[in-house]
């Protein structure tokens, strides 16, 4: 029996042969991540293991992206244990405040992530980098320290469901879209343990943008990984940003998928996931009025360049309804340039919204737009959980940058398609 | 070793965010994270749980985040075992991991009911519902995974193999 995309890159990981679902394997690691909040505890473990160094200095990445800049007295202390441990391990990728953007963002804009790579993150949004043909995963603080001391981690070998992508979005439809549609299709649970494997000629119509913003939210069906085969689009996007080596796998003709989906990207509609779970999928066409009082556009989910681009599309020469507030965050500091450069950031300011530094902040209700009791927010982020953006009595709709920036001009959930320019 | 405790229980996909929410997060202290545990789907729980209670919920418990904070959380306010019918994959690692005990069960999960009084054998997997008077079948761990539990953890278990390798 053949193997999935997932199981060749994990059996060359292992030094085996081939492996199958179910397996239970140990493989080295290409790279390993933290962040602010989960680098600590990792440190703690890893201090516990007695080993006086890392087991490779240039395969960990640090990003403090959380809750920085820090936005209070224990979260600048986590922040200064990560930069002390940096410091005396000789930690080469770490990249502190003037430098850095969010985690998932980052690596692959930093060239830090190739194809064929394995790469464990302690976020579970490190299935980000599936986009680029590489096996990523969100693990615990504590696999962090055991990599960073061994360079190795345990995996369960998954089955895997393959999402076969076909036909031509239209205008508005972005990769948030397709991801939401699919996590309302299969329910939150409806992969777990599992590789979400996609494939399909519509592919083609997908960026390199949306396709990270896809394999990012993976997790939210509860899958291991998300994963892309590797394209012209994919090989464009690693020459530019990487000198690294890359291997390109593909799956065995009869590798063995556990589901089937097709999903025709020609009819889909701008999709919105209502409180409160990812799962709670709707076209925007079901959605009676709903009036917000906070935009959110940013996060690894949909802080990147065609995001900012997308929403600047929509704002431009318009201005934010009376009484919502709307955060632009671009996701790193490469991207907030950018979007000076191309006079995307004067159109925000001017439609009236305001821009931050890049921070994951409002995504997890730390901090730059914590809700209050009653409030609602669309949000171009991954998670609306119950008091996820803050009050446990608050509410958030996900959605596309699109919906997002068209909700903000009108003050309630908006389809784009009614916005002219 | 035997547990025995009230029964705390819980529906499908609880979330981290809802086991220990974020805005804790800007510490890793086991006892200040146990203060705020499971407070915004039951903000009675840190006040009337007792050390040894067991945790039992539905599907897909701890899915969301990777913060290593839900198990810590659980297991620092005293939780002697959480069962539930699936758990989300890193919580699942994770709780492995830090050696908070955890066992699968789909009965156990459907029958249990709030404040039952429950008894977990970890010898044999058997979870004894005393106030139905039922008994209920974990799903057995696979070996590997049994090894890490037995060593509390994995910094444990690798530190073990760090000397056996050592010595050999």
């Amino acid at each position: 029996m053949g193997m999935t995309m997932t199981q060749k890159i994990l059996a060359a990981g292992a030094g085996l042969e081939s492996v199958k679902s179910g397996q239970l394997i140990q493989s080295d690691c290409d790279v390993m991540l933290g962040n602010d909040i989960t680098t600590p505890i990792a440190i703690k473990e890893f201090e516990k293991i007695g080993r006086d160094h890392v087991f490779d200095k240039s395969k960990i990445v640090i990003v403090p992206d959380h809750f920085t800049p820090n936005k209070d007295i224990k979260s600048a202390e986590q922040c200064r244990m990560i930069r002390e441990f940096v410091r005396t391990k000789g930690i080469k990728n770490y990249f502190e405040v003037g430098e850095m953007g969010i985690e998932h963002v980052l690596l692959p804009e930093k060239g830090l992530v190739v194809p064929g790579e394995i790469v464990i993150g302690a976020d579970s949004h490190t299935c980000t980098y599936g986009a680029l043909g590489a096996f990523s995963t969100g693990i615990g603080s504590t696999d962090l320290a055991a990599g960073m001391a061994t360079g190795k981690c345990w995996f369960k070998v998954p089955g895997a469901i393959k999402f076969v992508i076909d036909g031509r979005p239209s205008n508005f439809i972005m990769g948030k879209d397709v991801i939401l549609h699919i996590i309302g299709l299969i329910g939150v649970d409806g992969s777990v343990n599992k590789a979400m494997e996609f494939c399909g000629e519509g592919l083609a119509f997908l960026s390199m943008d949306d396709r990270f913003t896809i394999a990012n939210m993976a997790v939210e069906a509860g899958a291991k990984n998300g994963i892309f085969p590797v394209d012209e689009k994919t090989l464009t996007y690693v020459e530019a940003h990487s000198t690294k080596k890359y291997r390109i796998f593909e799956p065995d003709g009869d590798a063995e998928y556990d589901k089937h989906f097709r999903i025709d990207m020609s009819v889909l509609r701008p999709t919105v996931a209502l409180p409160h779970s990812p799962g709670n999928a709707q076209p925007i066409d079901a959605i009676e009025d709903i009036n917000i009082h906070q935009v959110v556009i940013g996060s690894c989910t949909n802080g990147r360049m065609e995001d900012m681009r997308m929403a600047a599309r929509i704002l431009k020469r318009k201005r934010v309804a009376k009484g919502v507030r709307v955060i632009i965050i671009p996701a790193t500091q490469g991207i907030y340039l950018k979007a000076l450069e191309e006079g995307l950031i004067e159109t925000f300011i001017k439609a009236g919204a305001v821009v931050s530094t890049p921070t994951c902040g409002p995504c997890l209700g730390g901090h730059m737009g914590v809700l209050a009791k009653g409030e609602r927010a669309v949000s171009t982020t991954n998670r609306n959980f119950v008091g996820r953006m803050g009050h446990r009595e608050s509410e958030i709709y996900l959605a596309s940058p699109a919906v997002a920036a068209a909700s903000a001009i009108t003050g309630r959930i908006t389809n784009p398609e009614e916005m002219t320019n | 070793m035997k547990v025995k405790g009230k029964a705390f229980k819980y529906s499908d996909n609880v979330d981290t965010d809802l086991i220990i929410p974020a805005r804790y997060l800007n510490t890793s202290d086991p006892e200040e994270l146990a203060g705020h545990c499971m407070e915004d789907i039951d903000p009675t729980f840190v006040k009337e749980h007792n050390p040894k209670d067991i945790i039992v919920a539905g599907k897909n418990f701890g899915c969301g985040s990777s913060r290593e904070h839900a198990p810590i959380a659980i297991k620092a306010a005293g939780i002697s075992c959480v069962i539930a019918w699936t758990f989300a994959r890193i919580f699942y690692r994770n709780a492995i991991n830090i050696g908070l005990p955890i066992l699968e069960c789909e009965e156990a999960s459907k029958k249990i009911e709030y404040g039952s009084v429950i008894e977990v054998d970890f010898e044999t997997n058997d979870i004894f519902d005393l106030t139905k008077n039922q008994k209920y079948s974990a799903q057995p761990f696979p070996e590997f995974i049994q090894k890490i539990i037995k060593a509390e953890g994995l910094i444990n278990y690798i530190r073990e193999s760090m000397v056996k390798t050592e010595i050999k």
